[in-house]
């Protein structure tokens, strides 16, 4: 294979460039702060990470898809708006990581939350399966140790062993897949040449379908969906609550990034066989997710319940195999990836307080701070689908895009789980609103809110506003990075 | 550009409530002044547009269109015709009158004018909707808030279970329209949620027949139908008395207005060929819910399973699909949608003071607050449908159009109105007259002059529309016309 240098070989890896540079800044100032002043790494984290999305968005934007690096990535519209989508919640969590002790107050808090963004960039474009592992184990290993970063606390040494084991135990199964695929294939290792091979028929439907299963065993641990679900709840229970935000969140797209990318490129052609599949899943996850969420007593728990029903809605667009299909899924990610990171940072900034994550600790919240209420509001009813937030638009487009595909009956089990959603949320916002403090006395337990939360979760507040409103624009984002999948 | 009245008249009380939600908690008397004064530039809009609408042109007029999302046929599309009119004026009423009688609310007053003119925006812009997608956005927009009002600053006793249930019923009824009106736009081939150009879709009558009943009982929930109607008297019983006056009068006309306009509108073949059913489940609305009035001995229980039968009327005018009954239907939603909120603002009066709604409790009200009782005695008549007042213009012509096509049902359902006026004239006569009971003698106030405006207001319109109905019928007809030109 002849190499030769372009500079779309540079622009389309210039977010991941530039993340690593700003790790090694961070690195390196880490050094010279003394302990007390180490919190505000944070402003340069989130400084840096909304520098690189602006640099990129100003020069590094993909025309024409092209493969680049010897095939390893592709220069694309769906993986420039994925990245974009990560570095933007990176650089929330990081606001949301400098009020936390255990977490925030240490330079490698940063640096591994950025080593994870760089992963889930590389995700959201790697067409090579080497290259798809690779970016997969880069993503993850820095968020076991995030998991398991308060060494003092069981909890977090128990949440990080166990997702590190889950995690661990999906991938083997997954890279025996791959391996599997690499065989077959006669060493193609390039998706998009993997999907002319099944497209033409030289690898047997049956095969490949085998190793779509195993391949999707490591992407369903990554989306925690249903069957691969177990370690959600756990896991978000315990690390530290910006991480879990980080967690339910953007390594949740990034799964969603190579499932698109892998099942609509390299496997379309066996698509009867894996989306009815995938449907089934998408109906369990929804109604295992909304049904043991309606049964939690902590905010964290009920969170991640309610994350792995998400999974289930965002699914539900990958099922219709259609181009609107995918562009609602991605919309679903992007108005998620907003409402989840604020339900997460009020969480944080409440439990920062209070000490607690239980749901009765959130009575008289209204009262205790005002704007933080309205803020869970905002986030909650977007979670349940309620206009004018992002929520609503976005599960509309996934539900029309099954209805486009004929699935009546995935409809119905979806909004038929909105419901139960709608239950569980307005129970928690009873809490908030309608439920006093046990003294009856607010007044004398305010929150206060730091700067860095209240700047947080008015962006991601107001984010969650315009998505839910004029949505035209980002609608036309997740066409354009859809698109490029066809 | 011509000045987009409905768009300044939808989005007014929203960001009056964005205001209010800016100012300080503490202070109070500001917050209400600021909540008084959007709620009565509404009302001066929407009256101005009632009467700038122009009758003989008819059809959609003030229509606003931007393009929302072109790629998926969404637009912003406003736009009125002579159904959705005068139901405009009705929420300026309500709204401006809940404003009024909500002065004394001292728990929070800021989120509660807040949340109120949320609810507020949502159910003016369904009413002016003209695109099935801001329809529902708005319609959804109008359920989320009741939950936090019935909940936050209803009776203690019911508040989380009513409000709690009637948001799942709600919620429910509106996903399930939602089914039906993606089905909708995938079947038109047109790709695009414009009413205006579903109307022209001609959805073949198989697909009208399926769809019709989803789309249908999906927003008729809302409008309290049979027998999905038990979260409505038990959210009437728990709200606040602002909120009771926007739920009965307002809110349960979005249900219906939403079923007219989306389920018969759209497809009219399916309702052709389910209008049995609708006519049958309304007719035990309307005798049930009289009858069960009848035994309650709360009075708002009393008010809100009146309700229930009232809005049975506004369905069978529907499912009569003859011209009367459509004017009926409509002129009733207007009607009852007044007599409504001046129920419960009375109730509201009476059980500021007393802090009970026992009937048996209550008694000689006419000498403390003659006023209230006036106007509520005013409103009973136009409940029973008496010649002189809205009811009688609304009713009918409902039985006329019911008459034409279900004889039978027409004289099971007049039953309702003889029980109607024996449940409210037993109530005029046990709260307003007899005995004072003696715990609340020498302890009772008149009505504040606040008060008095807003009954007075209502009151007005009442006898204003029974002695004239040619301020409202030529209108409502104008907008039958068209719904008769689709039903062919």
């Amino acid at each position: 294979m002849t190499f030769s240098f372009t500079s779309s070989m540079i622009m389309a890896v210039l977010p991941e460039i530039l993340l690593l540079l700003l790790g090694i800044i961070v690195l390196i100032v880490d050094l010279l702060l003394k302990e007390e002043k180490r919190r505000n790494l944070g402003w340069l984290t989130a400084g840096g990470l909304l520098t690189i999305l602006i640099v990129s968005l100003l020069v590094a934007r993909p025309s024409e898809a092209e493969l680049v690096w010897g095939g390893m990535v592709r220069y694309d519209g769906m993986g420039f708006f994925f990245k974009m989508l990560f570095i933007f919640a990176a650089a929330m969590t990081s606001l949301f990581m400098m009020d936390h002790k255990a977490l925030g107050h240490r330079g490698e808090a940063y640096l591994l939350l950025l080593a994870s963004t760089l992963g889930m960039s590389l995700m959201a474009s790697a067409s090579d399966i080497i290259m798809l592992y690779l970016a997969i184990e880069t993503t993850s290993i820095p968020l076991y140790i995030l998991a398991g970063f308060m060494t003092g606390d069981d909890r977090s040494t128990e949440a990080g062993f166990k997702y590190l084991l889950f995690g661990a135990l999906t991938s083997t199964v997954m890279l025996y897949g791959l391996s599997l695929l690499y065989g077959f294939s006669g060493g193609v290792t390039n998706i998009y040449e993997i999907g002319e091979l099944v497209a033409s028929g030289a690898l047997a439907p049956l095969l490949v379908a085998g190793v779509a299963m195993l391949i999707l065993v490591g992407i369903g641990f990554k989306v925690s969906i249903f069957p691969f679900h177990f370690w959600a709840p756990d896991v978000y229970d315990g690390s530290p609550t910006p991480i879990s935000g980080f967690l339910s969140t953007a390594s949740k797209a990034a799964g969603f990034a190579i499932l698109l990318r892998l099942f609509l490129v390299a496997f379309p052609q066996i698509s009867l066989s894996w989306s009815l599949l995938l449907a089934v899943m998408a109906t369990l996850a929804m109604t295992l997710g909304n049904l043991v969420a309606m049964a939690q007593t902590n905010i964290k728990r009920l969170l991640a319940y309610s994350s792995i029903a998400h999974a289930g809605y965002a699914m539900i667009g990958l099922v219709a195999v259609s181009e609107l299909g995918t562009t609602s899924t991605i919309f679903y990610l992007m108005a998620y990836i907003l409402t989840n990171l604020a339900a997460f940072g009020i969480v944080a900034a409440v439990s920062h307080v209070t000490g607690s994550d239980e749901i009765k600790d959130y009575s008289g919240l209204s009262r205790r701070s005002p704007g933080l209420a309205l803020a869970m509001l905002v986030a909650f009813l977007s979670l349940a689908g309620m206009p004018p937030f992002g929520g609503f638009v976005a599960k509309v487009f996934v539900f029309a895009a099954a209805m486009e595909a004929n699935l009546v009956w995935l409809v119905v089990v979806g909004v038929l789980n909105s419901i139960v959603g709608v239950f569980y949320y307005l129970t928690v916002l009873k809490y908030v609103y309608l439920y006093r403090m046990e003294d009856e006395d607010e007044e004398k337990h305010p929150i206060p809110l730091s700067l860095s939360y209240a700047i947080a979760l008015t962006v991601l507040s107001i984010g969650i506003l315009l998505v839910g409103t004029l949505f035209a624009p980002w609608f036309g984002f997740s066409g354009a990075a859809a698109i490029a999948l066809f | 550009m011509a000045f987009p009245i409905l768009s300044v008249i939808v989005f007014t009380p929203i960001i009056a409530g964005m205001i209010i939600l800016m100012m300080p908690g503490e202070r109070k008397t500001e917050i209400r002044m600021v909540a008084l004064a959007a709620a009565a530039f509404d009302l001066i809009l929407s009256v101005w547009l009632y009467f700038a609408y122009d009758i003989t042109a008819a059809g959609y007029q003030f229509q606003e269109m931007h393009s929302w999302l072109p790629s998926f046929g969404i637009g912003y599309h406003l736009g009125v015709d002579g159904i959705s009119t005068p139901l405009i004026l009705l929420t300026g009423v309500v709204m401006f009158t809940g404003v009024i009688v909500s002065q004394s609310i001292s728990d929070r007053p800021r989120e509660f004018f807040a949340f109120l003119f949320i609810l507020a925006t949502g159910v003016f812009g369904v009413f002016a909707s003209l695109d099935l997608f801001l329809l529902f956005f708005f319609y959804e927009i109008a359920v989320f808030p009741m939950y936090l009002l019935i909940s936050i600053w209803g009776w203690v006793k019911t508040r989380e279970y009513a409000a709690m249930k009637l948001t799942l019923y709600l919620f429910i009824g509106s996903v399930i329209a939602l089914i039906g009106a993606l089905a909708m736009y995938w079947a038109s081939g047109a790709h695009s949620f414009d009413l205006l150009v579903l109307e022209k879709a001609h959805f073949s009558t198989a697909f009208q027949n399926t769809w019709f009943m989803p789309v249908f009982m999906g927003f008729a929930i809302l409008g309290a139908i049979f027998p999905f109607h038990n979260w409505s008297p038990d959210g009437h019983v728990a709200a606040p008395t602002a909120v009771s006056m926007f739920h009965a009068g307002v809110l349960m006309k979005l249900g219906a207005f939403a079923a007219l306009r989306v389920g018969i509108m759209l497809m009219p073949q399916g309702a052709i060929y389910w209008k049995w059913v609708i006519l049958g489940l309304a007719a035990v609305n309307i005798v049930y819910g009289a009858f069960i009035a009848m035994v309650q001995t709360d009075l708002k229980y009393v008010i809100g399973f009146s309700s229930v039968s009232h809005m049975g009327l506004v369905m069978i005018g529907f499912a009569t699909l003859t011209r009367s009954g459509l004017i009926g239907s409509t002129v009733q939603m207007f009607s009852h949608g007044i007599m409504t909120a001046l129920f419960f603002a009375s109730v509201g009066m009476i059980y500021n003071q007393t802090h009970t709604r026992e009937i048996s409790r209550l008694g000689g009200f006419v000498k403390i607050m003659p006023f209230t009782a006036i106007a509520f005695i005013i409103g009973a008549l136009v409940s029973m449908g008496m010649p002189g007042f809205s009811g009688f213009v609304a009713e009918f012509p409902i039985f006329m159009g019911l008459w034409q096509t279900a004889p039978i049902i027409a004289i099971l359902s007049v039953i309702s109105i003889i029980v109607t006026a024996a449940y409210m004239l037993l109530v005029i006569r046990r709260v307003f007259f007899g005995e004072m009971p003696e715990e609340f003698a020498g302890r009772m106030n008149d009505v504040s002059v606040m008060d008095k405006v807003a009954l007075g207001l209502i009151s007005i319109l009442m006898v204003g529309i029974g002695l004239f109905p040619s301020l409202m019928v030529p209108m409502v007809s104008s907008g039958v016309d068209h719904i008769l030109a689709l039903l062919g």
